[in-house]
């Protein structure tokens, strides 16, 4: 990094840790914690997709066990009321503790045939939590949850706890996931993703590399999945649709798999699509006495930045330089 | 002494066509051995069962002593087998250098808690790590290229770099498949004086090889394959005069 970057980026800090507290409404801080949840879970998804190369179509399902974590042992439910900072830890454990179970039978497929077998373990997740109405509530969920305390103090309704939060676990989050990418573990993933055969001639145990990118890419999703059920009070099934796994993928593929800062990026952008655009097209819309549901449109919007970019950008708006490479055209090695 | 490499009575059959048929080789440490033959005479099939990716139907493989047959090929590569391939096989979109310390991965310590929190000792062995890489570009003359891409480098150069990727792993035994295929004279004959380097610093050498040059320089021991079965044994010279093999490679005198 070069000293104008690195002021650049102390200035951003500055500006993300400051301007919440004392310049924005709640309403807008709010909408910057999702975001930020979001930016956490595209990091999380990045490892698995953009190192290990391991399509996961099925990574909501690991938010929701984070989120039901905390649903379940911080409310009136059962009675439990298990703090927030060790539920933190219990969630991202258990959620990773799934993505084993998850990777274990998929550990022999690739490409399409792992995509369809994660994105069926993201439909059954919700499905299970809207069944077992006895525990979860069925599909009104559980409502009530602990507000989280810091020291003493509660965190209530206001969304500027939660931020702080999500801040700090994304700072956590991004020193790990490059920790990781230039560890022996992150060169075995790349190395598996370019060549499963050669790296286990290497002595790489793939099966272990593999499972390892599963679990440690879910305990983020657990993670995030216990701040956003706190923040919201409330964990229902259908906050966990088949369509939180596919904005989360569409992040990665619009910033740029693989890339760290892309994946920022990408995740910030379609969040302000999300949380801020399309409910102030609405807004415009019905001022104009236009009636269209803009919020209904999602997919379409989703689905058209996906071929726009496969288009004219196909490795993202901020390339991964390797991945960038890997998806030339030019790049695709026939076997002999 | 017993050899480093034993393979005995192996076989395997891909359905009804026979890959392998009842083949024995044993490779003594410190050697340079070769395996030629026609195509499709077996050569590859045998790499592949030794470094576990083929499971053998019948026999059995003994490396420095232990039975290897039947292990998955991270284990035997971890054991001290390492490996190139006939189509280069390496990670074509890193590095040259990331390319090494990838191979190197058998001989580090470093796990996921090491990875995660870049602690001090994974600290210093990665840095330990790309002082070696830095020495093997060098061993391999590749140290202009130590950032290229992998696959950007030019086919000669690849070959080398796989071999220098092999080594990374301090392997005991190497098996090279087709190592001096598309090369020059001048690359091959560098090629040659630098394996010998290689055997040397005490790595047992395996080659396949078409060119019977090399091969005939180079080699203590070379064993023919041909339709899955040894048909010979011997010293290069031993080679040269065998019924079977200028049978096997011209075919019978009419």
């Amino acid at each position: 990094m070069t000293r104008v970057q690195k002021l650049a980026l102390l200035a951003l800090c500055a500006v993300l840790l400051v301007w919440p507290a004392f310049g924005a409404s709640d309403a807008t801080v709010s909408v910057l914690a999702d975001a930020g949840i979001f930016v956490v879970l595209a990091l999380g998804l990045n490892v698995v997709v953009g190192f290990a190369g391991l399509l996961d179509l099925g990574y909501a399902a690991f938010f929701a066990i984070g989120a039901y974590t905390y649903g379940m042992l911080a409310s009136p439910q059962f009675g439990l009321h298990l703090p927030f900072w060790v539920l933190l830890l219990v969630g991202g454990t258990l959620a990773a503790l799934f993505g084993l179970l998850l990777g274990a039978p998929t550990l022999r497929l690739h490409g399409d045939y792992l995509a369809i077998v994660t994105l069926g373990f993201g439909e059954i997740v919700p499905q299970v939590f809207q069944n077992l109405t006895k525990w979860t509530g069925g599909p009104n969920g559980i409502g009530g949850l602990d507000f989280p305390s810091f020291f003493g103090g509660s965190f209530g309704l206001r969304a500027l706890p939660y931020y702080y939060v999500t801040l700090a676990v994304i700072a956590l989050t991004i020193l790990g996931v490059r920790n990781l990418r230039a560890s022996r573990l992150g060169r075995s993933w790349a190395a598996i993703r370019e060549d499963e055969l050669a790296a286990r001639h290497m002595g790489i145990d793939t099966t272990r590399a593999k499972l390892s990118a599963f679990s440690i890419g879910a305990s983020f999703s657990g993670v995030a999945g216990v701040i956003y059920a706190a923040k919201l009070s409330l964990v229902s099934p259908e906050l966990f649709q088949f369509q939180v796994s596919v904005l989360i993928v569409s992040m990665l593929v619009l910033g740029g798999m693989g890339n760290i800062y892309g994946v920022i990026a990408g995740s910030l952008l379609l969040s302000l699509v999300n949380f801020v655009v399309l409910p102030q097209a609405n807004g415009i819309a019905s001022a104009l006495h236009i009636h269209v549901d803009f919020g209904a449109y999602h997919f379409f919007l989703y689905g058209a930045i996906l071929i726009g970019i496969m288009l004219f950008r196909p490795a993202g708006l901020f390339p991964d330089r390797r991945r960038k490479e890997e998806l030339r055209p030019a790049a695709v090695v026939p076997e002999p | 002494m017993s050899a480093l490499l034993q393979i005995s009575g192996v076989s395997k059959r891909f359905g009804s066509l026979v890959a392998l048929d009842d083949v024995s080789v044993a490779i003594d440490a410190g050697s340079i051995a070769a395996i030629i033959g026609p195509n499709g005479a077996g050569k590859s099939s045998l790499f592949n069962t030794v470094t576990g990716v083929y499971r053998p139907d019948a026999g059995e493989i003994r490396f420095d002593g232990a039975r290897v047959d039947g292990l998955p090929t991270w284990k035997i590569a971890r054991a001290g087998i390492a490996r190139t391939f006939q189509n280069i096989r390496l990670f074509r979109f890193l590095s040259a250098t990331d390319n090494l310390m990838a191979g190197a991965h058998a001989r580090l310590r470093s796990g996921i808690v090491g990875a995660f929190l870049h602690t001090p000792s994974e600290r210093r062995e990665e840095k330990a790590l790309r002082e070696r890489a830095r020495e093997m570009l060098r061993f391999a003359g590749l140290e202009k290229v130590a950032d290229a891409d992998a696959g950007s480098l030019p086919y000669g150069s690849q070959r080398r770099l796989e071999i220098a990727r092999a080594l990374m792993s301090e392997p005991k035994l190497l098996l090279l498949d087709e190592p001096a295929a598309g090369m020059n004279p001048v690359e091959k004959t560098a090629l040659a004086n630098w394996l010998r380097e290689i055997r040397d610093r005490g790595t047992t050498l395996a080659l396949i090889e078409h060119d019977m040059a090399l091969v005939m320089q180079s080699c203590e021991r070379i064993t023919v394959l041909d339709h899955g079965e040894r048909i010979a044994e011997g010293t290069p010279a031993q080679i040269r005069a065998d019924e079977r093999v200028i049978e096997a490679y011209l075919g019978a005198p009419a």
